[in-house]
């Protein structure tokens, strides 16, 4: 078998070393009742051709979305990722090193989590971030944890752009946690509207910008009203290239800024693996979850980079950890930096606006709809629409005709009464003519 | 105050010799090695490496929401950022090099196959979202893959969705409390667990709001049994024990522990990290187990990336499987669908959401092409070849360390401890830092706990015997020289590493955590 | 100077007590990077969690070896927490405890004990 390295002349040799006469010798503590003779009810091993095959059967019956005409946003958005970026993560080095524990000959990792840090930091407009957390979603939720633990108060409050997704996460992780939480119906527009909620038993105020809907809020009137309370606010980002063209949470004043990354580096991979950025005030970064790097000198004076603050983590704190985790997304927030880094503060920029662009020509294309109603007043690269009859039964139809049309509001929330609502999202993959295509269809269909 | 003994130097002690190999070069370069700035620091850092058409100004909705301060983001161009990174990437250990021994990691050869299935368009680029008649494929390959892991396991349900395996460990615990309250049996509110456990074990029974009681231990490494019973009760939720264990043990009075368990009311939850000793010869759900996370990234070879992307998902017992998170994978006439609402028709009872998405869809690509290629017999090879590597390696040792629990096989792991350094003055981190300089990653050291001075090494089934030939031929010559007193060469080690030893204190104690652009001083050991 | 089996020292003024670590448990922690010293006002029991010190590698609770009111936090360790490990049983004290109960001070065992207790560790 082509993984395994050992010839049976090897394992009689090393058998004999071991000083027992056959391999179920070293079995002997399992108990009897639970040892196999044979193998289990699975097909035998298979060469790379067979297994090709069948793979590829699988993957074919997937419609992908560079087939054709694509709009789905709602948490994770379709990007070009350059040819590099994918290259350097199949490095050996990097594909297959591990967690850098011996820093001495992990620098490589070491100095991108560093670097990786710096950028987060800027884009979030905040002090510090750390080396990564699984998403975007889990990073919402460790944030709440993490306001609970500053402020002593066991309450969250959620406004009605949060993605309902991130809602139910970040529900299933408080409530166990004994942290209660608040969520305001679903809103196109109204992030101000958690403010009414916000009292003396508040720990935080979690809103999104751009929200589920697409909508940019300016949230600093929410952060005065937080800080008054004495609770942090959250900020929660979904699209990372927005940080490209709109102002920065912490500008706007959040305690912390949590996003999904994966807009950057990271294909749609069906949900995942994704990578959660996960920034704050410095004056809370002992309170924070997740890895961290830091830098420091060698025995020679030469600058290097370690994992630190290491007591928050659970493998020395154990049961007083700030969290459980135990890995970050590690080689997805190296194609991150990688794709940053090509990118540059100039190269942002023109996706960002770039992605705006194609939204508002899909807008347009889209007003132009008979039936067809713009939701959303104020938006960056993804918006709703409002179409007549179930928003879920049009996207099902235009698949048939080979558009993607979007993520129906239903589909995140059942229950919201939004069942008419289409989330479209647009970027700088989107073609011109498929904009043109899904809005005939469209009108088309509408007419029917 | 609690004391603890995994006190140990975090900082170079001033060193006797300046560690020089001889020979200094006129720019500090080192051949291949090269000093490689941060991309903050680099001259010209405001280009950028990707071409795209020029943009409209934004439109007027929003103004007063633009970013208009500098970010502060350098950008390269393709030729300079390959450079840098290929530069940096030089200066990682990876196990496409060498054997990397690390207890508990299981660091086995990451199979380029499964990299090329995962990046087949069919399945990276693919929205979660997108209607779930336009994934069949990706849905029948989740519900292949979770086959496979029942099977292997004996349980009757798995969830997909955890996204490493501390995730997969709150999930069991989640499920576990969900159980408990349908049952009425809320106020269990304490989680047994090993004083061997791994940290993320006690941690995530805290972070949910549960007691964490320790389990002793026996002197040949394993659980407790008396002291567990005397430690079950009304008001214990679940135990939490890992097995093989965190020694390198396999637990022979597992199935009694399960017993006692069920018969106090509580659940068996198991740590499966070391599932790679047993897969395909042993079946946890044989054992009375409840529920088990199975690392994607250790027992299925899903690649380590620096620290991630991992996956883990949770096998489930019939008591436990109606609590399971969302999304649900339903097979019915009309194909593959997921439930994705917790109270839905179809998951009315599932605890709720691990995270927004399905699960770690990369990852179930790379380890179902790990699992048809090695098939049910190449697994049950796998687990006794990496068992077979784990004994040769403790057997060619022996007598020149200190095995922990020198009686009866081990499983996939080997664990020692310092004993046979008394008297050195050399330490466990020392001597793993001298094998750097011998071209070997360290072992897993200070872990588990329970063991002074522990050096847990993972062989796994992918080395040559040859390979571990070779790694058993470097230790024995370190052991023999840390015997004879040669205590600078590991003092001052490692040498020939990119970097000699860091100063952890110092980046604790003035933690700079990012780069910074205002001119700052260099940090300085005091 | 007084010590507790759990390595804590007393020194008492009038009805205050000073209390840190001791140069044993110093030792034993390795460089202390992050000292969280108890807030002002806060009562304590005896035997219950004071404070918070940490290494690089270990955390440790620093439990109380009097019962009272805090008074003072030593706010030096915040910037120089190595002071821990240069003078655990004098600038690096943790707090000032103003004690509830004078009468604990005596069980408590002077050097000489404290000596012999670690001589059987």
């Amino acid at each position: 078998m082509r993984y395994l390295p050992l010839t049976p002349e090897d394992r009689v040799e090393m058998l004999g070393a071991i000083g027992v006469k056959s391999i179920d010798d070293l079995f002997v503590d399992v108990p009897a009742s639970a040892q196999r003779a044979g193998t289990v009810d699975l097909p035998l091993h298979a060469g790379e051709i067979e297994v090709e095959r069948e793979m590829a059967a699988l993957a074919r019956r997937n419609r992908s979305a560079g087939e054709g005409a694509f709009f789905c946003g709602a948490g994770a958005y379709r990007h070009h990722v350059p040819a590099t970026v994918d290259h350097i993560i199949q490095r050996s080095e990097f594909l297959t090193s591990y967690t850098p524990y011996q820093p001495e000959i992990a620098q490589g990792t070491l100095q991108v989590l560093f670097e990786f840090q710096t950028q987060v930091a800027a884009l979030t407009g905040m002090e510090v971030a750390n080396a990564s957390l699984y998403d975007g979603s889990t990073g919402a939720a460790e944030a709440v944890m993490m306001a609970q633990r500053v402020t002593r108060r066991n309450k969250a409050v959620m406004s009605g752009g949060v993605h309902p997704h991130y809602v139910e996460t970040i529900e299933t992780l408080a409530h166990a946690a004994g942290v209660s939480t608040q969520a305001m119906a679903p809103a196109i527009d109204a992030e101000d509207a958690v403010i009414a909620a916000i009292d003396a038993d508040t720990a935080c105020v979690v809103v999104q910008t751009p929200n589920v809907f697409g909508t940019v809020t300016d949230v600093t009137k929410i952060a005065e009203a937080a800080h008054a309370a004495g609770a942090l606010l959250i900020v929660v980002t979904t699209e990372a290239v927005s940080y490209g063209l709109l102002k920065s949470p912490g500008e706007m004043g959040a305690d912390i800024a949590v996003a999904e990354g994966q807009s950057i580096g990271n294909g749609l991979n069906f949900g995942g693996p994704y990578v959660g950025l996960f920034a704050c005030k410095e004056k809370f970064v002992r309170q924070m979850p997740g890895r961290l790097c830091g830098e420091t000198v060698d025995a020679d004076g030469r600058r290097g980079f370690v994992l630190t603050l290491s007591t928050r983590e659970q493998h020395i704190r154990r049961d007083k950890a700030t969290s459980n985790i135990c890995t970050n997304s590690g080689l997805c927030a190296l194609a991150f930096s990688i794709h940053m880094s090509l990118l540059g503060e100039t190269g942002l920029r023109q996706l960002a606006a770039l992605n705006h662009q194609k939204a508002v020509a899909l807008r347009d294309a889209l007003a132009a709809v008979p039936g067809v109603e713009i939701l959303t007043p104020r938006f960056f690269n993804e918006f709703a629409i409002k179409v007549p009859g179930s928003a879920a039964d049009m996207v099902e139809t235009l698949a048939g005709h080979g558009v993607i049309a979007g993520v129906p509001f239903s589909r995140l929330d059942a229950g919201a009464g939004l069942d008419d609502v289409l989330l479209v999202a647009a970027t700088e993959t989107t073609l011109d003519v498929d904009i043109t295509f899904f809005a005939k269809l469209l009108t088309k269909m509408v007419a029917q | 105050m609690s004391m603890n003994n995994v006190g140990r130097p975090t900082r170079p002690e001033a060193a006797a010799n300046d560690g020089s190999t001889g020979h200094e070069t006129l720019t500090g370069g080192r051949g291949l090695l090269q000093d490689e700035a941060l991309i903050f620091e680099l001259d010209g850092w405001n280009k950028t490496g990707v071409d795209l058409p020029k943009a409209a100004a934004p439109s007027d909705d929003l103004a007063g929401l633009l970013r208009d301060t500098p970010i502060g983001l350098p950008g390269l161009s393709e030729p300079e950022a390959v450079r840098h990174y290929v530069r940096l990437s030089q200066k990682n250990h990876a196990i496409d090099l060498a054997l990397y021994p690390l207890g508990s990691c299981t660091m086995k050869h990451n199979p380029r196959l499964n990299e090329k299935m995962a990046r087949l368009p069919g399945f990276s680029d693919i929205h979660p979202l997108q209607p779930q008649s336009t994934v069949q494929g990706a849905l029948q390959l989740m519900d292949r893959l979770a086959h496979w892991l029942k099977t292997l396991t004996g349980m009757p349900a798995v969830a997909l969705s955890p996204k490493a395996g501390a995730h997969g460990e709150l999930c069991g615990l989640l499920a576990i409390r969900a159980a408990h309250e349908a049952a009425g049996n809320g106020h269990r509110k304490t989680v047994l667990a090993p004083t061997s456990a791994h940290g993320t074990n006690p941690a995530t029974a805290a972070f949910v709001g549960y007691t964490v009681v320790e389990i002793a231990q026996t002197d040949d490494g394993r659980v407790d049994l008396a002291d567990l019973e005397s430690k079950l009760g009304d008001h214990v939720a679940a135990i939490m024990v890992t097995n093989p264990n965190t020694c390198g043990l396999f637990e022979r009075d597992v199935v009694e522990i399960a017993r006692l368990t069920h018969a106090a009311g509580a659940y068996f939850y198991c740590d499966g990290a070391n599932f790679n000793a047993i897969v395909g010869r042993v079946r946890p759900g044989d054992l009375g187990v409840d529920a088990m996370h199975i690392n994607l990234h250790k027992t299925f070879s899903t690649p380590h990336g620096g620290g991630g992307p991992g996956a883990g998902p949770v096998v489930l017992s019939e008591a436990l499987a109606p609590f399971a998170p969302t999304p649900w994978l339903v097979h019915d006439d009309d194909g593959f669908s997921m439930v994705e609402h917790a109270g839905e028709e179809g998951a009315r009872t599932a605890f709720g959401r691990m995270s927004a998405f399905h699960g770690q869809m990369g990852m179930y690509v790379r380890a179902y092409a790990y699992m048809l290629s090695h098939g049910a017999d190449g697994l049950r090879q796998v687990a006794e070849d990496a068992v077979l590597n784990a004994n040769y390696i403790k057997a060619r040792l022996k007598d020149v360390m200190s095995p922990a629990f020198p009686d009866g096989p081990c499983m996939h792991e080997a664990l020692f401890d310092d004993a046979w350094l008394e008297g050195t003055g050399v330490t466990t981190l020392d001597f793993a830092k001298a094998m750097i300089d011998e071209g070997f990653h360290p072992m897993t050291m200070y872990f588990p706990l329970v063991v002074h001075g522990a050096m847990l090494i993972e062989p796994t089934e992918t080395e040559s015997k040859q390979e571990l030939d070779r790694f058993v031929e470097a230790l024995r010559a370190l052991a023999g020289a840390a015997k004879a007193g040669e205590t600078e060469r590991f003092k001052g080690a490692p040498f020939h590493a990119p970097l000699r030893r860091l100063d952890e204190t110092l980046a604790a104690r003035k933690p700079r955590l990012r780069w910074k652009p205002v001119a700052t001083a260099p940090l300085a050991a005091e | 100077m007084r010590f507790t089996k759990d390595h804590e020292w007393v020194i008492v003024q009038g009805d205050v007590a000073t209390v840190g670590i001791s140069a044993y448990a110093a030792e034993q922690l390795g460089d202390v990077v992050f000292v969280e010293v108890p807030e002002v006002g806060k009562t304590v029991k005896q035997g219950e969690n004071l404070a918070v010190v940490e290494s690089v590698k270990a955390a440790s609770d620093v439990y109380a070896p009097v019962s009272g009111e805090v008074v003072e936090g030593n706010a030096e360790l915040g910037d120089a927490p190595e002071t821990v490990n240069a003078l655990p049983e004098s600038g690096g004290w943790f707090a000032k405890i103003k004690l509830s109960n004078p009468a604990e001070v005596d069980a408590l065992m002077d050097r000489d004990a404290y000596e012999a207790f670690l001589a059987t560790l």
